[in-house]
């Protein structure tokens, strides 16, 4: 008899909820009862709100059963669920869940469906089929392919990926490099984690073929500190994929040579801005470059790099394999394809949910959300990590797409959507902004370094109640400054929240004192 | 995690495999508090010393960046996420219930990337989602 496949993810956002335990428990029952289970630690699928998601394998089926506790382990056994049966936890087939089954996966199309390093589940799946079908295209077929699905970067610029791509591959040069920014810093982004940690193969897959367009022969991955797991998984993956030939002196043996590395960040938030990133790849503070140069142009140690985020590197297989056509023709607009969401903070089923661009901010939160976790009623969402805009419940009907949002006074960011109940106070939001952008900010260029500080300041003197109309215009003044002035998006963006706090929230805005007499 | 106690003969062991890396100053202070639990002083002139470059260059990236530490790890390491996905579900009432009462154990940080399980917090490398002060009682050494 063939042992029966349990799932139980491996990822760290499970393991934060007690997945090791769960998987340990269920070893245990089962060895006590003499029954012959094979225990796979898959990364996750997504559905946060259901880790730990256990599932069984059933004929073709995968029944899951979440979110499961140690304590409900022994239940789980009693009523038979290695047969998929019925039980309170049990959510049937998790792939006909609609929280599944109305997403669009492409990206994310084999996160958390099996063991994140094995290349033979990775290949049954599909894994490999993109950049064998690269290895028969020239570099420029490869780059127009990519330049032609409307791939944009999913990092937060949003720059066309294919002429990101085109320059560098016209530029001559003795060497050239690829880098993977895996510094996902936003709060409320988890995709590149999740990715990482899920489905390995995929993003050195698409960093792979991304070597063959542009003639790359070096690539590092620069993952944040605060992802050790990520680290950890990413470092293991590259051994196997060394092993296996799909990376080193000659690409699945032909005469394409690319080589990767991952490097850890050490905590600074700056060093996702690609240049500062370069900077910290070179061993230096992690201070922003001016530009031009273009990085494209003279990137790593001075030499044409294509800088992509995990995302976008992440999205080329799918799209090499079938075909830019069937890509573009998701999404909306200039947003072409699909964007991996992430609903995270105060809200009830948070995870990732990948759908074409042009989804409502109100299927998003509402649908996919299912509301805050608290029940409260939804006061504000913020879209795009700590740089985007606070939007309220009015702007539920806005599409989710790169041009919608920025027309809308804010941005899609990495994807990241948090949700806040009625507790929150905006105005301490937008100081934490101003707060968070002088704790992080390089130091380079004035606006960022002292506006920042002067920002928070005046914040705290309208939440204090003094002067509070003059303020509010100095604010808005010193934010037209540091918008303008900036050298990079950290203090060029952090007036985002905190204009969109102060125009969406008003109230949040008034004089507290007088509010009070 | 245990750590090897400094010396400058264990440093150079640590620093040596590193001699031909491009631009290696950040990797090689990484390496040293990876082995050593931090960097102290001394470590700071050897990897001058070592890849030819000025004190003072090596001391501006020890002091940039966060997790680049002078002096040796506490008994406990309590890192608590303050960023916004974390504040939603009530991180700031967690942050002073934590500080009062671990004090200086406790470390801010900007996202763990478990945003849609918080408040998440970090105990001697261990993470813990939807964190409570029970939890992370539990999880102290």
């Amino acid at each position: 008899m063939i042992a029966t496949k349990v799932y139980v993810p491996g990822d760290s956002a499970a393991v934060s909820v007690g997945a090791d335990e769960v998987a340990l428990e269920i070893a245990k029952l089962a060895k006590a009862a003499n029954i012959e289970i094979e225990i796979i630690r898959n990364g996750t699928r997504g559905a946060l709100w259901l880790e730990p998601l256990v599932e069984v394998q059933i004929a073709e089926k995968r029944i899951g059963y979440g979110p499961v506790k140690v304590e409900d382990v022994e239940g789980l056994f009693e009523e038979h669920f290695l047969q998929g049966a019925s039980h309170p936890l049990s959510i049937n087939s998790v792939d006909e869940l609609p929280w599944f089954a109305e997403q669009d996966r492409v990206t994310f199309k084999r996160v958390g469906l099996n063991d994140p390093l094995s290349m033979s589940e990775y290949e049954a799946h599909g894994g490999l089929n993109g950049l064998r079908r690269a290895l028969k295209m020239s570099s420029d077929e490869i780059a127009a392919e990519i330049l032609e699905s409307g791939l944009r970067g999913r990092g937060g610029a949003g720059f066309p990926a294919g002429i990101k791509w085109k320059t560098v591959q016209d530029t001559q040069s003795d060497i050239k490099y690829l880098c993977c920014n895996a510094d996902e810093g936003d709060s409320g982004t988890f995709a590149d984690r999740i990715l990482i940690e899920g489905d390995p193969f995929t993003l050195i897959e698409g960093m792979v073929i991304a070597a063959i367009a542009v003639g790359a022969t070096k690539g590092i991955v620069y993952v944040r500190s605060e992802y050790p797991a990520a680290i950890a998984k990413l470092k293991a993956a590259i051994a196997i994929a060394d092993e296996y030939g799909l990376l080193g002196k000659s690409v699945l043996g032909s005469h394409f040579e690319f080589t990767l590395k991952v490097r850890s960040g050490a905590g600074s938030y700056v060093c996702g801005e690609e240049t500062a990133m370069l900077e910290s790849i070179e061993g230096k503070r992690g201070v922003v470059r001016s530009k031009p140069p273009l990085p494209a142009i003279s990137g790593l140690f001075g030499k044409p790099t294509v800088i992509n985020n995990v995302l976008t590197f992440s999205s080329v297989p799918a799209i090499i394999s079938e075909g830019a056509s069937s890509y573009k023709s998701r999404g909306v607009g200039r947003s072409l394809g699909t964007q991996v969401f992430q609903l995270g903070g105060n809200v009830k089923r948070g995870g990732i949910v990948e759908t074409g661009f042009g989804i409502t901010l109100h299927d998003l939160v509402s649908g996919f959300g299912g509301g805050t976790l608290s029940g409260k009623p939804v006061k504000a969402v913020q879209i795009g990590g700590p740089l985007g805009a606070y939007f309220p419940t009015q702007s539920f009907d806005l599409s989710m797409d790169y041009e919608s949002l920025l027309a809308a006074g804010g941005m899609l960011g990495h994807g990241g959507v948090v949700v806040f109940d009625t507790e929150v106070d905006l105005a301490i939001q937008a100081k934490f902004a101003m707060e968070f952008c002088a704790i992080e900010s390089c130091g380079k260029c004035t606006p960022c370094r002292l506006g920042s500080t002067r920002g928070a300041e005046t914040i705290q003197e309208i939440i204090d109640g003094r002067n509070v109309s003059a303020n509010k215009k100095l604010l808005l003044d010193l934010c037209e400054v540091m918008t303008d002035g900036s050298l990079c998006a950290m203090g060029g963006l952090t007036p985002m929240p905190v204009k969109s706090a102060m125009i969406n929230f008003p109230s949040d805005f008034e004089d507290r004192l007088a509010a009070k007499t | 995690m245990t750590h090897a106690t400094w010396s400058k003969s264990a440093g150079l062991t640590v620093l040596e495999p590193l001699r031909d890396e491009p631009g290696p100053v950040l990797i090689a202070l990484q390496a040293l508090q990876e082995e050593f639990g931090y960097i102290p002083a001394e470590a700071i002139a050897l990897v001058a010393t070592f890849f030819n470059v000025s004190r003072a260059d090596v001391h501006g990236v020890f002091t940039y960046y966060e997790d680049l530490r002078s002096t040796p790890p506490l008994a406990n390491e309590i890192h608590i996420c303050v960023a916004e996905a974390c504040q939603a579900v009530g991180s700031r009432n967690l942050e002073q219930a934590v500080k009062t009462t671990y004090g200086e154990q406790v470390r801010d940080v900007f996202c763990f990337g478990n945003c849609a399980l918080g408040p998440t917090v970090m105990v001697n490398g261990v993470l813990i989602g939807r964190a409570t002060p029970a939890k992370i009682a539990a999880a102290i050494k």
